[in-house]
């Protein structure tokens, strides 16, 4: 098929789940696909495949590690009187694979442990008293849903998966050829790495920007699988092309340089001798150029706009500030796990899994008595008790730093502090806070911590004097202070700049322009370092290039609002915030 | 599904019904590149007091990979038999009270354990708890030793560590501090030592680690993929080989592999001859210094590590060589952030290393 020109989506699409069917374990599968027909037909295809003797198990998002590494069998302990171990679904699935549902919301935590079977062949069991190790070699198809940038399935378990897919309805309709397992699977521990293959993967996928190893091993289990489908001996041509499609391809995190220049250049200079292409059988260039002319052709349209450097450096670490900042809450968010602890107010009880924790103590408490009145029916004690943890939602702080010195008019001063009140009204409903940092004189001061009370922040804000230089340098040190702070109480902070960007008070508080304005700038590049989603609002009456600039170095998106009220004001901000992660 | 029932308190773990044999790990010698980790894991084996190792990067480099590398080449180690906690019989001090109040006690040699500690784990698993088996069946209040028990004298192993709860964390950093786990609960009262050497690893990607547990490691390094092609297709060819042929490439690699066993032996043996000059004490000093580590724990694991080093280079003394090549493993993670200073801390190490060492 390969030869005729670019292979379709749908046939590729069909290939990963027959080399998925033959070696779950090596070409793992990430599909990420809206839940419909192509995912629906794509599945089907699968289970047609599958061999009626191997498992092959959905598992839901939320699985709990009892069920997903094992645990101790609550009834069976109960009824025998002695602990009695559960297998997990892991292991339960050796020799089968794994369907995980939902996967880009699965838990990083429950990801590593997968992630780990997987490295393993094997689910180490440390729980509930009990000590195993079970073997548990499956293959896995995570499904992804994920619409938005921002919900992947972790990336341990991501990298683990060989093929990644992505499907839509062009695929369909799905076709599937004659496919003989038996035979592959009888070919396949007999297939030889081929040295040229192995070089020509590892330097397509260095060409393409993939950093993991894990990415050119992939693709190697999975030209070996085709291979084995085909009835080859060892992988072609072909069989690699199909690996850099599937494997390499979508892992891409930039374009290669098309081959053609540098021979285009040979070709003006002195035309290469025609025996050149004859020689060309031996030597490696081309595969490799037939990996990449492959890779290239399959990778995502989109990849081009994910790929703008400063876009990328903020995504990565706007998605780790995010991380740290899914914080564990006491009270409120989603139950993620269990602890003990005592039950205090506010806590809730997590029923099941303390009647699980005093189940095997039953007959021995018993024995202890003696009850004032009649036995209670399960004895439950203190250290038995067991509380809902719960992940709260991530919670944004927006930091204010409001320029507060002569160049900015009072009146600017008066519209921040409205917008300011007003986005705190807003931001009390949705338990988002506030803090404001005012700027003037020598330094910078935080005039209001964060807080969602409006009446404090009214208070701070009425006191607030205005007049003197523009210490923009130890303005942003400070908010990049605060939002430290901020990140590490598990908030998301958002700074909002309102200046005009006219430095004239340097970082140690002395005078002089050009000093005060390199020290913005750094002070603005370390902001961006730091990862922090910011918006400047130019409030000078024109907009200003030394405020673009501070915006641009800090990563921040521009905004000028030179008649800017304060409803306006506070409109903008809340946009941003909604679109911040 | 109710699987067959664990048999009553065994340190070894339960052997499953279809499995074969464990292959083999992945040899230590093989493991291409990757000099930094390799030498932080030789130097705590060398010398546990070192503190434990952070391996802190990229994905799929081999962290889990060399830590797991590392149980099969360390050379055995004498316990009292039968004992939980792994009780050495040539330090009296050190026994556990049933090995201390015992009869002669029989002496036998194992391997040192690197215990995993998996992210799933629960408290009970990790730090001892009841013995239920013989709480319901015998009505004896038995301790059942956790994770921490079985690592004594050992390595614990924390793949992913940033993402490890924080109730365990707590749990860990206490023990690490005092070498002791006190387990009060469920009515039984028991403490026990627990030394071992922490071995982390993760991706920062996915999480900060909490100051504290930073900390508490003596060593942490960087991985990084490597960048040439030769390296790279090098890497892949030895793991593929392996994964096709566990047993095979294993056996292609055991020559090696017994060597840096005897390397190691030989070392620990040389560690107490290892001079270390005033000399070298001052640069230590005047590097910490410096760089404005906190706390003395930098100068002393930076010290411990040398020698540690030039024992198992067989140097007779620490020599400058040795405090630059483990500086930044030492210190990098010590250094107070700085605002307004962009620079990574390997680069601020390096700096300081040329200021002390003069270029």
């Amino acid at each position: 098929m390969a030869e005729a020109g670019l292979p379709s989506p749908a046939a590729d699409a069909a290939m990963a789940a027959r080399l998925f069917a033959l070696d779950p374990t090596g070409c793992g599968v990430l599909l990420r696909a809206r839940p419909g027909p192509a995912r629906d037909a794509w599945l089907a295809l699968l289970r047609r495949l599958w061999p009626e003797d191997r498992p092959l198990r959905r598992v839901p998002v939320g699985i709990p590690d009892s069920r997903l590494l094992g645990g101790l069998d609550l009834a069976a302990t109960l009824a025998a009187g002695r602990a009695v171990a559960e297998r997990g679904v892991l292991a339960e699935c050796d020799g089968g694979a794994i369907i995980l549902a939902m996967a880009e919301r699965l838990e990083p935590g429950t990801a590593a442990r997968i992630a780990r079977a997987i490295d393993e062949g094997e689910v180490v069991l440390e729980r509930d008293g009990l000590a195993r190790r079970l073997p548990a070699r499956f293959g896995v198809v995570a499904l992804d849903e994920g619409l938005a940038e921002e919900e992947v399935v972790p990336r341990a378990l991501a990298d683990r998966l060989a093929i990644h897919l992505a499907l839509d309805e062009t695929v369909l309709p799905m076709r599937l050829e004659e496919t003989d397992l038996d035979a592959a699977r009888a070919l396949l521990p007999r297939l030889r790495a081929d040295e040229r293959a192995i070089a020509a993967l590892v330097s397509a996928a260095l060409a393409l920007g993939i950093d993991t190893l894990r990415a050119p091993l992939h693709a190697l289990a999975v030209a070996r699988a085709a291979a084995a489908l085909a009835g080859r001996g060892a992988p072609g041509a072909d069989d690699i092309a199909l690996a850099a499609r599937l494997v390499l391809a979508p892992r891409a995190t930039r374009l290669p340089a098309p081959p053609q220049t540098p021979q285009n250049e040979d070709a003006e200079e002195a035309p290469p001798p025609p025996e050149a292409d004859a020689a060309t059988e031996n030597d490696p260039r081309p595969l490799e150029d037939l990996v990449l002319e492959a890779a290239r052709a399959a990778i995502p349209p989109d990849l081009l706009a994910k790929l703008d450097p400063g876009l990328r450096l903020q995504r990565g670490v706007r998605s780790l500030g995010r991380f740290g900042t899914g914080q564990k809450s006491r009270r409120r968010g989603r139950p993620s796990g269990v602890r003990p602890g005592a039950l205090r107010p506010g806590e809730r009880l997590a029923l099941v899994e303390t009647i699980r924790a005093a189940a095997p103590w039953q007959r021995l408490r018993r024995a202890e008595g003696p009850f004032a009145l009649a036995a209670p029916r399960v004895i439950v004690r203190r250290e038995d008790i067991r509380l809902v943890r719960f992940r709260a939602p991530t919670e944004r702080t927006a930091i204010f730093a409001v320029d507060a010195s002569g160049s900015t008019a009072l009146a600017r001063l008066a519209e921040a502090k409205g917008a300011v009140e007003i986005l705190l009204s807003d931001c009390y409903v949705r338990r988002d806070t506030v803090a404001l940092i005012a700027f003037r004189g020598r330094s910078a001061e935080i005039v209001l911590p964060p807080t969602n009370a409006l009446a404090r922040a009214r208070r701070a804000l009425a006191g607030l004097p205005g007049g003197g230089g523009t210490p923009l340098a130890a303005a942003l040190e400070l908010v990049g202070t605060l939002a430290a702070q901020v990140a590490r109480r598990g908030r998301t902070p958002i700074a909002v700049l309102l200046t005009d960007g006219r430095a004239n008070v340097a970082r140690d508080g002395t005078p002089g322009r050009p000093r005060a304005e390199a020290d913005a700038l750094a002070a603005a590049r370390q902001l961006r370092a730091q990862g922090l989603a910011a918006i400047l609002i130019d409030t000078a009456p024109r907009p200003q290039p030394s405020a673009q600039r501070i915006a641009a170095e800090m990563g921040a998106r521009y905004l000028a609002l030179p008649y800017a009220d304060a409803a306006r004001l506070s409109r903008a901000v809340r946009a941003e915030m909604e679109a911040s992660p | 599904m109710p699987d067959d029932a664990i048999p009553r308190r065994s340190g070894a773990s339960v052997v499953a019904r279809r499995r074969p044999t464990r292959r083999p790990p992945f040899p230590f010698t093989a493991i291409v590149g990757q000099e930094e980790m390799k030498r932080a894991l030789l130097i705590a084996a060398v010398d546990p007091s070192v503190g434990g190792v952070l391996a802190f990067g990229d994905r799929g480099t081999g962290k889990s990979t060399a830590v797991r590398a590392l149980a099969a080449l360390l050379p055995p180690m004498t316990v009292v038999q039968g004992c939980p906690y792994n009780c050495a019989p040539e330090e009296p001090a050190g026994l556990c009270p049933a090995c201390a109040h015992g009869s002669e006690p029989q002496v036998v040699s194992v391997p040192v354990p690197v215990v995993d500690l998996p992210l799933g784990a629960t408290e009970d698993r990790v730090l001892g708890a009841l013995d239920i088996e013989r709480a319901l069946a015998e009505g004896v209040k038995a301790f059942e030793p956790g994770l921490l028990a079985r690592a004594h004298r050992g390595f614990l192993y924390i793949d992913e560590v940033n993402l490890l709860e924080d109730h365990l964390v707590d749990v860990l950093l206490d023990v690490a501090a005092s070498g002791e786990n006190v387990v009060e609960r469920e009515g039984i009262s028991v403490r026990h030592p627990a030394r071992f050497v922490l071995v982390g690893s993760g991706n920062p990607e996915e999480g900060e680690l909490r100051p504290q547990l930073l900390d508490r490691f003596g060593l942490s390094v960087e991985v990084r993929t490597p960048e040439d092609v030769a390296t790279r297709i090098e890497v892949v060819k030895r793991r593929d080989a392996y994964e096709r042929d566990p047993a095979g490439f294993a056996a292609s690699w055991a020559r090696e592999e017994t060597r840096l066993r005897r390397q190691i032996v030989s070392a620990r043996n040389r560690l107490g001859k290892v001079a270390v000059p005033d000399a070298a004490l001052d640069r230590a000093a005047r590097l910490c210094l410096a760089l404005g580590t906190d706390g003395l724990r930098g100068e002393l694991t930076l010290m411990r590590a040398a020698r540690a080093l030039a024992a198992f280079e067989g140097e007779s003394a620490v020599a400058d060589r040795h405090l630059r090549t483990l500086a930044p493993s030492a210190l990098r993670h010590r250094l107070r952030r700085n605002p307004l200073d962009e620079t990574a801390s390997t680069t601020r190490v390096e700096r300081a290393l040329a200021e002390v060492f003069g270029g």
